[in-house]
């Protein structure tokens, strides 16, 4: 139905090399991402998901293949370009939520806002708005370390949220939560994609979590397979 | 991103550790304090240095009896008889000459009444308080009369009119030198210290002829001071009287001087450069511990980006590119060395201050100095932020991330 894909991906290679071994960590990866798509990467530990999404997420760049997104090839850009691309396009969220330390929730997710160049009032509008709607309005000054591992993480998509990205990028987000915190994310991800159309391409392990993606793929060995 | 912003990013990363950052600050407080307050201490020095020599006349020459071998026993200096009031007649007769001042001198135990003072009693001529540049403070000077007659009256310094008659008025009163009444026609201004601290207010002048005759028993005197009109003509007179004085003391070719002669505005040229090397010399060790403060500031945003690689890796990941990074840590390591000068400041003006009340060096800080020191703390801040923010800003986004 869509004529241009948001991502696209042919070929892919990417090897670490570490003390004179070789590690290839993706082969031959083909991918298409669609608009609106709801994406579940799984895969064993070490079959190379983080090395994917950091290239999705254009942190780090393939060694050889190609990658589209928006039609642009990000594998010309230079540093500041791939910067300015993640804080317009992509939002992050990690496993250990990486949230700034000793930073309060509102200043979190203000900083991507900040990078953007917005002026403070709209900046802090914004912020305290996208943290409201994460059901977070009572917690807005708390620094992470006074925050539950739900909250943490509902910060963490509050602030890949609040740049408006067209991606969403999760890499095994209830991976240090317990199984209700799990659901209760799952349940906010499978709004966003349902409601307001948001991409995205979450990795995990879990069966469980992954039943809320409308495509699942696997990974192993760098490989990736199409599942059911 | 604007200043604004970065410079609150900086703050707040700063305001996180708090006490890290005041200990950082501290190296540049004492760099920027001591050198303010070396530079005020030298400067102090220099002008004081000035003043004293503004006071001795700097066209002026000396000329003293000097020594001389006869029969290889080698008399100090003064211990020769040939410098003579002739010489001084002789020499005034020189062009350029504005003032001559011949002179001799003895230290006796003075008394007045209950009280006595031991101090020098010069023998001068009615010209000493021009070439001195030395005005009464009041009654009047030896006059050309009192020389003639030799007559017992005196003038006093300072030091004497105080030690003798405290806060009285000792004109047309009587004293005793060496048992012999004089009485005191004039007071002189005070004076003070020479360069070499020795107090010129403590004497007692009194007609040259009366020393020569009547205290020490001599016909000639032991100093010659003039005035010449300008710095360039005292270097010439110097050659001239040399020249005259050896004509007139009968002295062959090959035959040592029996005088010595020297020049105030040499030794004022000499005294003025080394006020500005002492003031060099202190600005530039306070400067070292400026450098060591600046260092302390590098030594301490290289741990503070190492620490927080992480979160540099957060924030690239969330869309901070190089120069933004690059400013943060900039600005941090900016804002802690200025912050620095500013505390400096106010501890150089204190410590120059203690110096000023404690000691009885004179101290100015100028605001010249007082901008360089803060331009320095400031350019030691760049210098120093400059690597450690380079090395921020260059991490590999993925690398920081990862960085645990
Ligand atoms: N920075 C690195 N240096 C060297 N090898 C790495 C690095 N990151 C990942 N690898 C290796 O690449 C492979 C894929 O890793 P990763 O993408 O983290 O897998 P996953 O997220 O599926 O557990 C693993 O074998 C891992 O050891
Ligand atoms: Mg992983």
């Amino acid at each position: 139905m869509n004529a241009a894909p948001l991502l696209q991906i042919r070929d892919l290679q990417k090897a670490y090399v570490l003390d004179g071994v070789t590690i290839q960590a993706l082969r031959d990866i083909d991918l298409n991402v669609e608009p609106g798509e709801f994406v579940a990467i799984m895969g064993p530990s070490g079959s190379g998901k983080s090395t994917l999404m950091y290239i999705l997420g254009c942190l780090d760049v393939p060694d050889a293949g190609n990658y589209q997104l928006h039609g642009q090839d990000i594998t010309r850009m230079d540093g500041d370009q791939l910067a300015t691309l993640r804080n317009r396009e992509i939002g992050f969220v990690f496993q250990n939520f990486n949230l700034l330390p000793r930073t309060s929730a509102l200043e979190n997710v203000e900083t991507p806002l900040i990078y953007a160049g917005i002026g403070k009032t709209e900046r802090r509008k914004k912020a305290r708005a996208t943290l409201e709607r994460m059901g977070l309005g009572e917690r807005l000054y708390h620094l992470p370390n006074q925050l539950s591992g739900g909250q943490a993480q509902r910060v963490a998509i509050a602030r890949a949220l609040v740049t408006q990205p067209s991606l969403l990028l999760a890499d095994e987000p209830t991976g240090n939560v317990d199984t209700a915190t799990s659901a209760e994310i799952m349940t906010l991800l499978d709004e966003l994609n349902r409601q307001e159309g948001l991409t995205i391409v979450l990795i995990t392990h879990e069966q469980e979590v992954a039943k809320h993606a409308r495509r699942r793929l696997f990974l192993r060995d760098g490989r990736l397979e199409m599942q059911a | 991103m604007n200043w604004t912003t970065v410079l609150q990013l900086a703050l707040r990363a700063l305001w996180r550790n708090k006490t890290r950052a005041m200990l950082t600050t501290l190296g540049v407080v004492i760099g920027v304090g001591s050198v303010i307050a070396m530079l005020g201490i030298g400067s102090g020095a220099q002008q004081r240095i000035a003043a004293q020599l503004a006071s001795m006349g700097t066209n002026s020459l000396v000329i003293r009896s000097g020594s001389v071998t006869r029969g290889g026993v080698r008399t100090g200096a003064g211990g020769i008889t040939t410098l003579t009031r002739d010489d001084a007649d002789a020499i005034a007769e020189l062009p350029d000459v504005v003032a001559v001042a011949p002179s001799l001198r003895d230290t006796a135990q003075v008394r007045y009444r209950g009280t006595n003072w031991g101090t020098a009693i010069q023998g001068v001529t009615p010209d000493y308080t021009i070439v001195r540049s030395w005005p009464l403070a009041e009654g009047e000077f030896i006059t050309r009369r009192h020389v003639l007659g030799a007559s017992h009256v005196c003038v006093l310094g300072q030091t004497v009119a105080r030690e003798l008659f405290g806060l009285t008025s000792p004109l047309g009163e009587s004293i005793v030198i060496k048992g012999m009444a004089c009485q005191v026609i004039g007071v002189l201004t005070e004076k003070g210290a020479t360069a070499w601290g020795s107090d010129q207010d403590d004497a007692i002048f009194a007609p040259i002829t009366t020393v020569q005759r009547k205290i020490k028993g001599i016909t000639h005197i032991e100093r010659i001071e003039l005035e010449a009109s300008d710095r360039e003509a005292s270097f010439r007179l110097i050659k001239e009287i040399k020249r005259l004085l050896r004509q007139r003391h009968r002295l062959r070719e090959g035959q040592p001087d029996d005088f010595r002669m020297y020049n105030r505005a040499e030794l004022a040229e000499t005294s003025e450069e080394s006020a500005r090397v002492f003031t060099w010399l202190l600005g530039s060790i306070a400067s070292v511990s400026l450098l060591v403060g600046g260092i302390g500031i590098m030594n301490i945003m290289l741990v503070s980006v190492t620490e927080r690689t992480h979160e540099i890796g957060i924030r690239m990941a969330l869309g901070a590119r190089q120069r933004d990074i690059l400013w943060q840590f900039l600005l941090e390591a900016l804002v802690l060395s200025t912050a620095g000068g500013v505390l400096g400041i106010f501890l150089g003006l204190g410590g120059a201050l203690a110096v000023a009340r404690f000691s009885a060096l004179p101290v100015t800080v100028t605001p010249v100095s007082v901008l360089v020191a803060f331009l320095f703390a400031g350019l030691v801040g760049v210098f120093f932020g400059l690597h450690p923010a380079r090395k921020a800003s260059q991490l590999r986004p993925i690398e920081a991330l990862r960085y645990e």
